[in-house]
């Protein structure tokens, strides 16, 4: 790492043009450059950009992965999401804090190692992970977690602290991750059998507005949660009065429990990059952007390699396979660390160079997405479909599944099961089907789609995995009889609380609130009447909130008060004494008998 | 002028509307009051408060932000909806440190007035009791961040109507700020006294120095008439 230096700050603006556009990639390099962004580089880096110093400050101080104060060369992010958290986290944040002398949050007093703690990084079948710099470390252990300080001392390169690689593309050299894919049931689509290239061919003998029929005829839906016809949404793209369009995939996957991109990033990209491409050519794009999640960076080079082939092979460009017309090709911008920039319009404010606050619909971003254009925005996997429907046809897609949901749906599932890792399964099945392949036949409480979805017990465990039924983005997180399913709940409107961009009241103040109530019954300090507080004020954050993110994160309290509510009612007294339960007297005298240098007598 | 109109129903109501206008803009004109915060006349609206929540056909939306539509069926006044604009209200009182029989802006400050028009005489959510601080560093102007609600009032109107940039929101979720653009704080920036950014906040956050209860308290704006009768007045005339 260099001392500050003006020069090095004005060429990297330079290498990305002195656009303001690109001000994410601008301030990483310099974060690299310096180990983080020093108040000076913010002045220079707004006067290279032409923008005022105070939007620099906005974007750095938003994301978990930028900073403003120095921190060490070498940064270790323990996941402490709760699969972590089930799987053994506090022993293994131990021995890091033993090894390290430090505490979470703190650099080595030689200024080379910062402990943190960071929420899903997407890696729950094989936690305890960690991320240490760009390299993932999994299944963790008090003693791997020794050897790794260790060699971090000694040589100081994270790499090198692979060992053994994983499975497929992960021994890829451009990859050489530890990482797992445990795919554990192959379907027909992602999965599949398929020609490369064959579904961008037949796209390209139609005409777009065949390829967006063909799509419809499909009944394609969104796999990224929302679950919006696929077709429609490019129809409504193609439809908006432009020149220039864009097809941006969301490879935020920031949702706790899943961790499906991740293996389609890793064994499937072209499959992906030929959707991206089908769909450019359906909506009229020349361009497409892959928003990558910065805790997926180590993936990066071979899925810039595997861009690099396909412009080599026609496959991108200009006059892409012959084709008069259709010129098109994708980039790769990073995240930094920000579960609300999976929200398809944060993630645009953040690809345009900003803090990721969502923005105000309409317009929605078919209408005006990014730098105010035209753009389709779609999920890793919902683009991988696109292109086995071009392939195998929108009749041979349509017939799988259930009745109001066709095609597979990939499910990440962790937490208290035998088998976790990947499934691809035909919509349709029970969600007693599904446990029962990953070995959850005990569970006592599953997590469906993440902490925004809901927690269901066995009372609904008959319910279909479907879109008119059970969605899901594709999280499965299941909890056995041994787990508090209140302290869940807790840790999952932790989540809520850091990850909320703080742009509308209900959600900035409402998760606290929530969580703060939680602990309290969690606590013994309620009485039943906290129920009612927690429904009032739950309602209130998933009716009012702004975006998708506070529209659900009240979804842990809502849905357990619905399908678990003894568990609240167990914890609660009647309030005889008619005293503030919640009022500690021995807490609000500590600071007066601090000041006095006694204790209190009555309290 | 767009000729065309659409015509809406609010809480029973007809209104007539122009096709562009939001919720809010064309219930104004009506006379109809949706209560409010961040949403300011002269400035682009932002959607950040929530206070102005009503249902559309059904579905929340926030009346600033949302547009007008042929035939919409919107729900503002009902039990429900006062409740949760409560509930926001109630949040933005915790959230901050909000001391008004001490604050130079109790009886013009909106979050007052609103709690007053609201039925709200003390929060019914924990305080939450942040350390927040104050930036006097400018001969002129002051920061109390104490009382900031976070409605980026100031913000659109340095960059709106002063043409400057003197401040941004930075932090993330609950530690999210308005920042001022420079590092050195207030006196570093270009904002001046002539700034109408001061005069638009909802609170005592942003002021000007040298002003102290020029008008006495209880002769203030929202002593006489509660916030929105300006709108309601329109009603009978
Ligand atoms: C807080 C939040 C986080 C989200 N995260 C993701 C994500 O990581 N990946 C994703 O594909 N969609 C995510 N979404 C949904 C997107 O907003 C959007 O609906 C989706 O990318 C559209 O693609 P699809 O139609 O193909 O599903 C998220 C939504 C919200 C509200
Ligand atoms: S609901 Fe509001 S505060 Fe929460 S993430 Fe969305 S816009 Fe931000
Ligand atoms: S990787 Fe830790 S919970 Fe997902
Ligand atoms: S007035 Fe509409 S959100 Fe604040």
């Amino acid at each position: 790492m260099t001392a500050y230096n003006e020069t090095i700050v004005k060429d990297i603006c330079r290498r990305f043009g002195n656009e303001r556009s690109r001000m994410m990639d601008v301030v990483k390099e310099v974060q690299t450059s310096f180990g983080h962004v020093p108040n000076e580089a913010m002045d220079a880096i707004a006067r290279a950009l032409s923008c005022p110093r105070v939007e620099v400050q906005s974007l750095v101080s938003f994301y978990a992965f930028l900073t403003e104060r120095p921190k060490g060369n070498i940064i270790i992010r323990l996941c402490d999401d709760v699969i972590d958290r089930m799987q053994g986290f506090d022993r293994i944040a131990d021995a890091f804090k033993e090894e390290l002398g430090i505490g979470i949050g703190e650099t080595t007093t030689d200024g080379k190692i910062t402990l943190e703690a960071t929420p899903c990084i997407g890696m729950c079948d094989q936690a305890p992970a960690a991320l240490i710099n760009d390299v993932i470390v999994t299944n963790l252990t008090k003693d791997a977690a020794r050897e790794i300080v260790a060699g971090l001392r000694e040589h100081g390169d994270p790499q090198r602290l692979v060992k053994r690689l994983g499975d497929g593309n992960n021994a890829h050299e451009l990859v050489r991750a530890m990482v797992v894919n445990n795919v554990r049931r192959k379907g027909d689509v992602i999965f599949g059998e398929g020609k490369p290239s064959d579904g961008l061919k037949n796209a390209l003998a139609m005409s777009p507005v065949e390829v967006i029929r063909a799509v419809k005829t499909s009944r394609l839906r969104g796999r990224g949660g929302a679950g919006f016809p696929t077709g429609i949404k490019w129809e409504f793209t193609r439809a908006a009065k432009d020149e220039t369009r864009y097809v941006i995939c969301n490879a935020d996957e920031g949702e706790p429990g899943t961790f499906k991109d991740r293996v389609i990033l890793t064994e499937k990209a072209d499959l992906l990059f030929e959707g991206m491409t089908i769909a450019g050519y359906a909506i009229g794009a020349q361009a497409g952007i892959l928003y990558l999640r910065a805790e997926y960076v180590y993936l990066r080079p071979y899925l810039e390699h595997a861009l690099a082939e396909r412009r080599k092979s026609g496959l991108l460009g200009n006059k892409i396979l012959g084709h008069a017309g259709f010129n098109y090709d994708i980039r790769i911008q990073m995240g930094a660390g920000a579960y609300i920039c999976g929200e398809e319009t944060s993630l645009i404010s953040s690809a345009e160079g900003f803090r990721g606050d969502p923005k105000t619909r309409p317009p929605f971003p078919a209408q005006k997405g990014y730098m105010g254009h035209p753009s389709a925005v779609n999920n890793v996997e919902t683009l991988c479909c696109v292109t086995r429907i071009l392939e195998r046809g929108a009749g041979w897609y349509a017939q799988m599944g259930s009745n109001g949901t066709s095609g597979t749906k990939l499910l990440s599932v962790s937490g208290d099961c035998k088998i976790p890792g990947v499934y691809e399964i035909p919509f349709g099945i029970t969600l007693k089907e599904f446990l029962a392949m990953a070995g959850a036949e005990d569970a006592a409480a599953v997590q469906v789609g993440g902490p925004s979805g809901q927690m269901v017990g066995p009372a609904e465990f008959n319910r279909i995995i479907c879109y008119d039924d059970l969605a899901t983005g594709g999280a499965i997180m299941v909890f056995g009889p041994q787990r508090d399913l209140l302290w869940v709940v807790s840790r999952f409107m932790e989540f809520f609380v850091e990850e909320s961009c703080g742009y509308c009241t209900p959600c900035r103040v409402g998760n606290v609130l929530l969580r703060r109530k939680i602990e309290e019954v969690r606590a013994g300090k309620c009485d039943p009447a906290a129920i009612a507080y927690l429904e009032d004020l739950g309602q209130t954050v998933k009716i009012a909130s702004r975006c998708g993110l506070g529209q659900t994160s009240a979804n842990p309290v809502l849905t357990t008060l619905k399908n678990f509510r003894p568990l609240y009612t167990a914890r609660m007294k009647e309030n005889e004494a008619g005293m503030q339960m919640t009022f500690d007297i021995s807490a609000a005298v500590r600071d007066a008998e601090i000041i006095a240098g006694r204790k209190s007598a009555n309290f | 002028m767009n000729e065309k109109t659409v015509t809406f129903i609010v809480d029973g109501k007809e209104i007539k509307a122009r096709p562009e206008q939001t919720i809010m803009k064309a219930c104004d004109e009506a006379g109809v009051y949706i209560p409010r915060l961040c949403a300011f006349k002269d400035l682009s609206p932002f959607g950040s408060c929530r206070v102005c929540t009503v249902k559309v056909n059904g579905r929340p939306q926030a009346a600033c932000t949302q547009p007008v539509g042929e035939g919409i069926v919107v729900e503002s006044q009902t039990a429900e909806i006062q409740q949760i604009r409560r509930n926001i209200i109630d949040m933005l009182f915790v959230e901050g440190n909000h001391f008004c029989m001490f604050c130079e802006k109790s009886g013009n400050c909106e979050l007052q007035a609103m709690a007053y028009r609201l039925g709200i005489l003390a929060p019914k959510f924990p305080y939450m009791f942040p350390v927040r601080g104050v930036d006097a560093s400018h001969p002129d102007i002051f920061i109390d961040w104490n009382r900031c609600i976070l409605c980026a009032r100031c913000i659109r109107t340095s960059c709106e109507i002063d043409g400057k940039n003197a401040y941004g929101f930075i932090g993330r979720g609950p530690h999210k700020r308005v920042a001022t653009n420079s590092s050195a704080g207030l006196k570093g920036t270009d904002a001046d006294v002539s700034d109408k950014a001061p005069a638009n906040c909802p609170v005592g956050s942003l002021m000007y120095k040298r002003i102290g209860y020029a008008v006495p308290i209880g002769c203030r704006l929202y002593d006489k008439n509660p916030i929105g009768s300006d709108i309601e007045m329109k009603k009978t005339t």
